[in-house]
This record gives structure tokens, C-alpha cells and sequence, in this order.
């Protein structure tokens, strides 16, 4: 489903070159969960990003479904994200602005589908996190749990293939991270859904089907 | 999409209210100055009263003698808009009135300003000035030279005051007394070559009419039988002037024209600068001026307000939405703020327009907010939300996902 290939990341200021990936090479199968761990600054973030295209590898391939993207465009890679991959961020990242609805909605804007549609498969996915109750509350109305349910929410609400989750039980105590992970465990369960998830965790990590160390920009395992 | 747009740019603007205030502000102030200028400029323009077959008709505004070292312009006199335009074959008509004069006149000790001007019996037949009561003075009353007066309806209420009927009253100007043989409805001061308060036969004038000096403060309006016999009059009387001989040793050269009510209207008095690009020059940079500096203001708020919405704009370029449709909806939700402050600009207006309206700051000028100043309102509104609106929608367009997902 994912493959990287030698991927190298190497950010670069006038006075200074850090390396933040160093050779990754990974194949991650359709429908596996995957955790990937490793202390603060260790890169694997940016290599979630490199997997979500919303970051470019310095060096490396990197397929999706046997696809190579590296000469999309801007809007072929927007629109590849769209249809393939959900996105879940440690601090939620919802629109304030927006209730509850229309942010779990969102990804559904930049489809054909019209605001009956939107609004259908947005419930249904609210439901799927038991949320159902918080349609018209806005996102500083809700429980740090809840935010993150609402996040998981909008990544699901266009079936993505690849949820790309980071931290996303870093915010949450023990109840509530459970409660999140539990989600993602069925998402991945029942709809086959394909998960890499970063984590510093190592409770949660246990729970999925592999663990992906990193060190100073290396696999290490 | 575009009810998300919305929903969304009026959630971010109740979210800043301090900074939606001072951007609705500098809209609604810019377009309300704005408003009130094309209104002035749509009466100016658009207004035919009493001009109303100025669509065929050509306008002598201006004679210019030039010699090496010498330089006279000004109106034509009578004599010579008598003589020369009125020798020309095609016109059906040629209407003569002086500029507006100013004096005094007196109504119980109470000093009233009246302006008059002098003109002949085609002038009525030329201009279609609304009379309320009486008519015009005739081709035979003015060469009798009787002591005739048309008025205004202002006059009429400032000399004889509610008085129904004042035709046959005598009124008195620079110590002369008419009789009064028409009402008709005022003309606004800025149709100056129209207006006046008292209009009386050219031939009580106490200058000469007959005097043969070529310049003299007169305006001349050729008619012509269709619009398609302007320019054969015009070039008609270019070739009319080319043969007048020249008045003194000290020039060379005469320039005068017949040209549309516009260019006659904004005439410099010198022919080498034209009025009509002057006017259009002043106006685009008065405008251009008046519009940049809360169009960069605007721009400010709004790359602020990116910044401040680096993570939405992180959120939905991860979940599809390419660099055009967010430079799209960046653009949509700035003219929905401009349209915003459009709507509060034509409210001002409106008071505005009454206030000057009420006060009579300008004579006899009814300024309103029709159609066309909507039209032009709505236009200056799209045009400055589109500008203030472009640069800020590329720089954010141009934000690094990961970038404005960590600014958070």
C-alpha cells in the first residue's frame, strides 16, 4: 500500500545541514496498523508527512498504491490526498469557526458532493465515533476526548484507504486516549482501514500490528 | 462551497471585532467619498436639464487669440457668435447666452445675490427649459429690446415669495426693472452654462452688443438636424475660423471650436491642454489615492489574519484542497467583507447625499444614489476587495502545509 524507498529528509539553513531522515526504507501492507516510535526530534513526524505528501523527501521514492507521485502537481496531489489519506494531529486542528458538522464535512468540499451528501456521510461518521449528539456545537464547546473523536470523524468521513494519525492520544489522559485508540483499532478492524500511527506510547504502540523505531533519523528496528 | 465560504468569513469576522471595524470603516468611508463623487459627476454628466437635445448639439465656449508673444482666450463676444457661427449653412439653430453676472437687488431692504445672463430667442427654442408659468421672450421682443425677464422658481420665491402667479410683476436687477414673462424650473450651478437666476434679451444689455472685439464672454449652441450633421458642422466652423481675419497685429493665430457638451464643459481655456484628460487624469488619481491606502491597510489585516489562521489553512490543504481553491475562497471571503462594507458605504451615502442635499451647499444640485452610482458603487467594491484580496490569497496559498500545521 505504502512503500518509501531510501528516503532522505535534510533541512537546510545558510549556516547549517541537519539530517532529519537517513535511508528509510518501509513497505506497509493494505490494512496494517503500524506504530512508529522513537524520542522527541527523531524525525518521525516529518515521515509521516513524507507519507502524506504533505512534505517532499530530499532524497527517496515514495509509492502509494504503486503510484509514484513525485511529478504531480499541486492539484493532483491535493486531490490524491483527498480520495486516499485522513489526517488525525496530536492538537486536533479543527476550525474553531466551523461546528462540529461542518468540520467533520470538510475533506467532502473538495469532492462533487453536494451539501445533502455532505451533511449525510458527515452524521454517519460522527455517529461511528459516538458523537452524534454534537452536531451543531462548536469545537471550544468540546472535551480535549471529544476534539480528537471529532478529528478521527473528519478523517474517516471521505473512506480514505490510509489514516495517517500523529500522536493523536498525546493530549489525551488514559481514559480518553484508550477510548481514541479503541476507535482507530475497529476503523482498522471492520473497514480494513490501513493506520500508521506515531506515537510515545509504548502501551499503545503494543496494540498494533508493528512498531517502527526511529533514531536520529534511522530505523533502528 | 460558497455557503462554507460564507459561513466562514463572517465566523472571522465576529472573531476579530476590533479589526473587522477598522477594516469596514476604511471600505465604507473610501466608497462613500467615492459614491458621492460619481453621484456629483453622474448629475454633472448625466443630468440633460435643460440641455436635453445635447446629443445634437455643439457648444462655443472659447475663443483663443495667439501670437508670438501674446496669448488672449476667453468667450466670444455676441458680435462675433452673430456673425461667424451664424453664417454657418448646416446648423438649424444657433442659441447665444453670456456667462451668469452677479448683483445685488433689493425686497423690503432685504439684499438678495441674483445672477443674470443675456441670451437670444433661439436659446429658448434650443434648450428646454420646464417653465412653471409664462413663456420665453420672442424673436421680436428681443429685438425691440423690451425689458423682459424669465426667473427661476427660486428667485421667484426669494423676489416675490409665495405669491402664485408673478408673470406681468416687475423685479428689479443692477438697478433696472423687467417684467417678468416666465418661471422656470432652477438649474443646478454646475450646469453653468445653463444656469442662471434672471435670464434677460441680450439686447438690454448695458455692454455693446455690437461691439466687434472677437471675444466677449458668450456662449454659442449650434443644433443640428441630426447627430449625423455634428461633425459637418464642426469641421464647418473650423473652416470659418481658419478665414476670420485676424483682430489685431499682436496675434497670429485663432482657435475656437465647436465640440460636444463634455469637452466644452470641461474646457481649460487654453488649447493646448484638453479638459477632458485633465478632468479623467484627476479623477483616476484622486480615486487611485483614495482607494490605496485602505487597500493596503486591508491587505495588512488580512495577512495577519492568515497568520492567524495558518493551522485551518494546514488543515484543509491536508484534506484536499489544492493552492487555486484556497487563493478561490481567500478571495470570495475578502469581497464578502468589501460587499459588506459596500452596503454600509451607500447607507453613508445616502445620509450624505441628503445632508448636502438639505443644506443646498451646491445651487439648485439634487444629488442622488441612482442606478448608475449603485452600479459603479458595486464595481468599486468588487474591484477593491479583488485587490486587497489577491496578494494576501498568494502569499497564504504559498504556506508550507507542515509549516502552518506547527504554527498552531
Amino acid at each position: 500500500m505504502i512503500s518509501l524507498q531510501n528516503i532522505q529528509k535534510v533541512y537546510r539553513t545558510n549556516t547549517i545541514e541537519t539530517l532529519a531522515l537517513n535511508s528509510i526504507n518501509l513497505n506497509i501492507k493494505k490494512g496494517e496498523f503500524l506504530s512508529i516510535m522513537g524520542p522527541s526530534g527523531c524525525g518521525k513526524s516529518t515521515l509521516l508527512n513524507i507519507m502524506g505528501l504533505l512534505d517532499a523527501p530530499s532524497k527517496g521514492d515514495i509509492k502509494i498504491d504503486d503510484q509514484k507521485l513525485d511529478h504531480f502537481t499541486d492539484k493532483q496531489l491535493a486531490q490524491f490526498r483527498n480520495k486516499k489519506l485522513g489526517f488525525i494531529f496530536q492538537s486536533y486542528h479543527l476550525i474553531n469557526d466551523l461546528k462540529v458538522l461542518d468540520n467533520v464535512s470538510l475533506p467532502l468540499l473538495y469532492r462533487n458532493s453536494s451539501e445533502k451528501e455532505r451533511k449525510q456521510s458527515a452524521s454517519e461518521a460522527l455517529g461511528k465515533v459516538g458523537l452524534s449528539n454534537r452536531v451543531n456545537h462548536f469545537p471550544t464547546q468540546l472535551s480535549g476526548g471529544q476534539k480528537q473523536r471529532v478529528a478521527i470523524a473528519r478523517a474517516i468521513v471521505g473512506k480514505p484507504e490510509i489514516i495517517l494519525a500523529d500522536e493523536p492520544t498525546g493530549n489525551l489522559d488514559s481514559v480518553m486516549g484508550n477510548e481514541v485508540m479503541d476507535i482507530l483499532l475497529q476503523l482498522n478492524k471492520t473497514e480494513g482501514t490501513t493506520i500508521v500511527m506515531v506515537t510515545h506510547d509504548e502501551h499503545m504502540a503494543k496494540k498494533t500490528h508493528r512498531l517502527m523505531r526511529l533514531f536520529d533519523g534511522s530505523q533502528v528496528q | 462551497m460558497l455557503k462554507n465560504y460564507f459561513k466562514i468569513a463572517i465566523a472571522v469576522l465576529r472573531r476579530r471585532k476590533f479589526f473587522t471595524a477598522i477594516s469596514l470603516f476604511g471600505i465604507s468611508f473610501t466608497l462613500t467619498i467615492l459614491m458621492v463623487l460619481t453621484a456629483f459627476i453622474d448629475k454633472v454628466v448625466g443630468d440633460d436639464y435643460p440641455d436635453k437635445k445635447r446629443d445634437r448639439s455643439l457648444y462655443i465656449t472659447r475663443l483663443e487669440e495667439v501670437g508670438p508673444t501674446n496669448m488672449s482666450s476667453a468667450g466670444p463676444s455676441f458680435y462675433f457668435l452673430n456673425h461667424y457661427a451664424g453664417s454657418l449653412k448646416i446648423p438649424v439653430k444657433l442659441g447665444i447666452s453670456s456667462g451668469y453676472n452677479g448683483t445685488n437687488t433689493y425686497v423690503n431692504n432685504k439684499k438678495i445675490a441674483v445672477n443674470y445672463k443675456y441670451t437670444n430667442a433661439d436659446y429658448w427654442d434650443i434648450l428646454e427649459y420646464d417653465f412653471t408659468e409664462g413663456k420665453a421672450f420672442n424673436k421680436q421682443e428681443v429685438e425691440n429690446a423690451e425689458k423682459l425677464a424669465v426667473i427661476s422658481t427660486d428667485m421667484k420665491k426669494a423676489y416675490f415669495g409665495d405669491e402664485s402667479t408673478v408673470v406681468g410683476k416687475y423685479i428689479e436687477a443692477d438697478n433696472v426693472k423687467y417684467r417678468v414673462c416666465g418661471v422656470v424650473k432652477n438649474v443646478p450651478l454646475t450646469s453653468y452654462l445653463t444656469y442662471s437666476d434672471i435670464y434677460l434679451p441680450y439686447t438690454v444689455s448695458k455692454t455693446d452688443y455690437n461691439d466687434k472685439a472677437y471675444r466677449g464672454g458668450y456662449t454659442g449652441i449650434l443644433l443640428a438636424n441630426s447627430k449625423s450633421d455634428l461633425s459637418k458642422i464642426h469641421d464647418e466652423y473650423e473652416q470659418v475660423i481658419h478665414k476670420v481675419p485676424m483682430e489685431s497685429k499682436d496675434f497670429d493665430h485663432i482657435y475656437s471650436h465647436a465640440d460636444p457638451y463634455i469637452t466644452s464643459y470641461l474646457d481649460t481655456g487654453n488649447e493646448k491642454q484638453s479638459g477632458v484628460v485633465i478632468a479623467l487624469t484627476a479623477i483616476g488619481l484622486f480615486a487611485f489615492l483614495l482607494m490605496l491606502l485602505p487597500t493596503i491597510n486591508l491587505v495588512n489585516i488580512n495577512i495577519t489574519r492568515i497568520m492567524e489562521r495558518s493551522s485551518e489553512i494546514g488543515v484543509r490543504k491536508a484534506f484536499g484542497a489544492s493552492s487555486k481553491t484556497l487563493v478561490y475562497q481567500f478571495i470570495i471571503e475578502n469581497l464578502i467583507l468589501t460587499l459588506l462594507g459596500g452596503l454600509i458605504g451607500v447607507l453613508f451615502s445616502i445620509i450624505i447625499l441628503k445632508i448636502i442635499n438639505s443644506e443646498n451647499l451646491i445651487a439648485n444640485l439634487e444629488l442622488s444614489l441612482n442606478f448608475t452610482v449603485l452600479l459603479i458603487g458595486l464595481v468599486i467594491c468588487l474591484v477593491f476587495g479583488f485587490l486587497s484580496g489577491v496578494y494576501p490569497a498568494w502569499r497564504m496559498s504559498k504556506l508550507n502545509v507542515v509549516t502552518a500545521l506547527k504554527a498552531q
